[in-house]
């Protein structure tokens, strides 16, 4: 064989193998990388669109997981033109018709976070690429959020954050694809202090019980920040494993720490115990340097003052939306839900209802299922009439800003839901961020075209 | 002083579940020679009882709720109060209390049933056959309680009464050792069972029977003595005990299907450290490492070695099967 014809063998097979390697790895690429006909992943085809809500329906948030689904199916039954409309009634601007999303009729997917990072990817996967869903929605867990929000952004499709209230989910980890409602922890924290300065005063001593994962770091941090600004101490800061059900062995070092406030940096399920546990410690009756012993739990919800029954009376959080609320959205969302369910929706519920509607009205805006167009509609977008009053999705790190409420547990129940007392209604101004203060980079719009 | 009287008190809680726990898996162990992987179900078992006796007595009727006006709302008024007003409201304050009566036969019956169904046909294959057959029914019945109950805690309460807390402090001259009433109650009740298992074994011709099998169950056959039916009743004693500490344990920790699992790696260990077949070891070791899990769960502690109180348990089992193979109270 001459040389020449030696290297053509060689070039020829070496060619021959980049193209078996490139062959071999569009194969092996998992179906929801790969682009078809249409111009983005997922593009509806029928009359229908599919919406993905993944939830968590076990472990510690599993009761604001089923509140959330219950929103879900009420919102998919609103933008098909079913019910009473709910907050389609008070949104504003609005551009949906209640004949689904751009004429199709909206259907959705289910899947069980297990409150597990892993589980949730596997099944928002599972969502893309069997059901063919064009958009997730869903959270209770920051770690969750983050995990799903990744995920989307990989996939090209939107992620519209349930209940996640770490800073990092528009803060350090934020995504192009991903938009949250729901405040954070700085939010809290801002909102908080003053309230917590002019009831407890500037020198008091903290001690914080942290739930361990980004949630619990996030809220420890910014709830430490503030309360370090007023003045106070802090004793220690204890991480406790996430769904650990007894903390006594967590609450007893309280005891003689020296700390006359207990922060407890838990949601859901591990509030609910940890409250219940301190209380039955004696930590509410105790007496420390000549100061009542106080507790606070820095993020709220009906569903946990349901849980935590006469424990969490005058106990002061914050909370993203409350069921009281007077205003005619609220007063709608909450006479809607209340009508399908028998009970008023919690804050976890209120902020995925109106997530779905936010995307559904994107989608609108739009013309187009297209995530890049979707993104470029809710960025920026500036709406009233959904409970929160005058509310912007900021297009820098798409978090939502909108006024903060202080709540307390109530005294004195009117009515079996009348639970949290609003303190405060903290406005936007006293709560807003520089774009740059959480760090952390959007990215770039993926539609896989 | 205050914090170190506390954490001993929090671990004797603890480890009093993991004693009656690993109680019952030593004497199935030591009588019928099976490694029961099913036993921390039993425990789930018994907190299941104490859950479903709460729903029976809270079976409710439904009327409106006048104060909501938004929407039809209603309120649930158990049935109990309704009929019988201040008296059916107690009985239902103490669930819990009424759960441990009713909870005997039914974990008798489970357990001799689980006996005499399964794990007999067990006894003479080997200890890997019946780990996993006990562990595939543990599976099945935690399985078979999710599809009932849900996946998700349900917290029991305590009678009101015992709801709070005492200053045990205020008694010895400290200051700031206060401590649940329930919990000083699961204290003192798991010391009692165990007296009692102690007593049934030592005291009475059955027990020293059954003691007698576990040293030489041949001789025991062949001096006429049907030793399997005995052993049939142990096995239903250890359910029943492992139940009782489930019921009891529901206000500590709310139970879901999973908690015996929680409870089950944890207890081997207890019987690991103690020493296989040895019922005060099984004690003993259960009590040991309920202290050291609380004290490796003090700041103090955690800031010289982070994490200690999610392994500790696991690396003192790891110190002891180095140094003495048998276990704390084995015989070599």
């Amino acid at each position: 064989m001459s040389n020449d014809s030696k290297k053509l063998t060689e070039l020829s097979r070496r060619g021959f193998l980049k193209s078996t390697a490139a062959a071999a790895s569009v194969a092996a690429a998992p179906a929801m990388f790969v682009s078809n006909a249409n111009a983005y992943v997922n593009a509806p085809k029928g009359k229908s669109v599919t919406l993905g809500f993944n939830v968590p329906q076990s472990g510690a948030y599993a009761d604001e997981g089923a509140d959330e689904l219950r929103a879900y199916k009420l919102a998919v039954k609103h933008l098909n033109g079913e019910g009473d409309g709910g907050l389609m009634n008070t949104m504003k601007p609005m551009s949906l018709k209640g004949n689904g999303i751009l004429g199709k009729k909206v259907e959705f997917a289910t899947g069980d976070t297990q409150t597990k990072s892993d589980a949730a990817r596997a099944s928002a996967k599972r969502m893309i690429e069997k059901d063919n869903a064009v958009m997730i929605s869903g959270g209770s867990s920051s770690g969750v959020a983050i995990a799903v929000q990744s995920l989307c952004q990989e996939a090209g499709v939107i992620f519209m954050a349930g209940l996640t209230h770490s800073n990092d989910t528009t803060g350090k980890d934020k995504r192009k694809h991903g938009f949250r409602h729901f405040f954070n922890t700085d939010m809290s924290g801002s909102a908080l202090g003053p309230v917590l300065e002019s009831e407890f005063g500037k020198e008091r001593t903290a001690y914080h019980l942290t739930a361990d994962y980004t949630w619990g770091w996030s809220q420890e941090g910014s709830i430490k920040n503030t309360t370090e600004g007023i003045g106070w101490q802090t004793a220690k800061a204890v991480r406790t494993p996430l769904g650990a059900g007894d903390f006594s062995q967590y609450i007893t070092p309280v005891l003689n720490s020296g700390a006359d406030v207990l922060v407890l940096n838990h949601y859901g399920k591990d509030m609910v115990n940890s409250l219940t546990q301190a209380v039955q410690f004696g930590l509410r009756d105790k007496n420390v340097n000549g100061k009542d012993f106080q507790i606070v739990v820095p993020l709220f919800s009906r569903l946990m003052a349901q849980g935590a029954g006469e424990n969490i009376k005058g106990i002061y959080g914050t909370t993203n939306w409350n069921w009281s609320l007077k205003d005619a959205g609220s007063q709608a969302f909450v006479k809607s839900f209340g009508a399908e369910y028998g009970f008023p929706p919690s804050q976890a519920a209120h902020t995925c209802y109106v997530q779905t509607l936010l995307y559904a009205n994107a989608c609108e805006l739009a013309g187009t299922f297209d995530p890049c167009a979707v993104i470029a509609a809710l960025e920026g977008f500036k709406f009233d009439g959904m409970g929160n009053g005058p509310t912007e999705y900021r297009a820098e790190d798409h978090q939502c800003f909108k006024d903060v409420l202080v709540v307390q547990g109530n005294d004195n129940p009117s009515s079996q839901f009348d639970l949290l007392n609003v303190v405060q209604e903290v406005p936007r101004s006293q709560v807003e961020y520089s774009t740059t203060h959480l760090g952390g980079e959007l990215g770039s719009c993926n539609n896989k075209a | 002083m205050e914090a170190l009287l506390l954490q001993v008190l929090n671990g004797l809680d603890k480890g009093g579940a993991y004693a009656l726990i690993a109680l019952g898996l030593t004497l199935v162990f030591g009588t019928l020679g099976v490694v029961n992987f099913a036993h921390g179900a039993l425990f789930m078992l018994g907190a299941f009882v104490a859950v479903s006796v709460e729903k029976v007595l809270t079976i409710s009727s439904k009327v409106r709720d006048e104060s909501i006006t938004f929407f039809e709302a209603y309120k649930e008024t158990p049935y109990l109060e309704i009929w019988w007003g201040d008296t059916g409201s107690a009985i239902i304050d103490w669930s819990v209390p009424i759960s441990i009566i009713i909870a005997i036969p039914i974990m008798l019956a489970v357990g001799i049933a689980m006996e005499r169904g399964l794990i007999k046909y067990f006894y003479k294959r080997e200890h890997a056959d019946q780990i996993l057959v006990t562990f595939g029914l543990a599976i099945v019945i935690g399985e078979i309680i999710k599809a009932n109950f849900g996946a998700n805690a349900i917290p029991q309460a305590a009678p009101e009464i015992v709801a709070g807390s005492v200053d045990i402090g205020a008694a010895i001259g400290l200051d700031g050792v206060v401590y649940p009433w329930w919990r000083m109650i699961y204290l003192a009740f798991s010391l009692s069972i165990i007296g009692g298992v102690f007593a049934f074994l030592h005291m009475t011709t059955f027990g020293m029977v059954v003691r007698a099998g576990m040293h030489d169950r041949e001789t025991v056959g062949l001096l006429g003595i049907n030793i399997e039916k005995r052993f049939t009743i142990v096995f239903g004693l250890a359910a029943v005990v492992a139940g009782l500490a489930g019921v009891m344990y529901t206000p500590i920790l709310p139970p879901d299907y999973n908690m015996g699992m929680d409870f089950l790696v944890l207890s081997f260990l207890v019987v690991v450290v103690g020493g296989m077949g040895s019922l005060g070891g099984a004690v003993a070791a259960g009590f040991l490492l309920g202290i050291l899990q609380s004290f490796s769960s003090m700041t103090a502690v955690k800031e010289v070695i982070p994490g200690i109180d999610q392994v500790i348990i696991y690396l003192v089992a790891v110190a002891i099967l180095l140094f003495r193979p048998r276990g704390l109270f084995g015989k070599d």
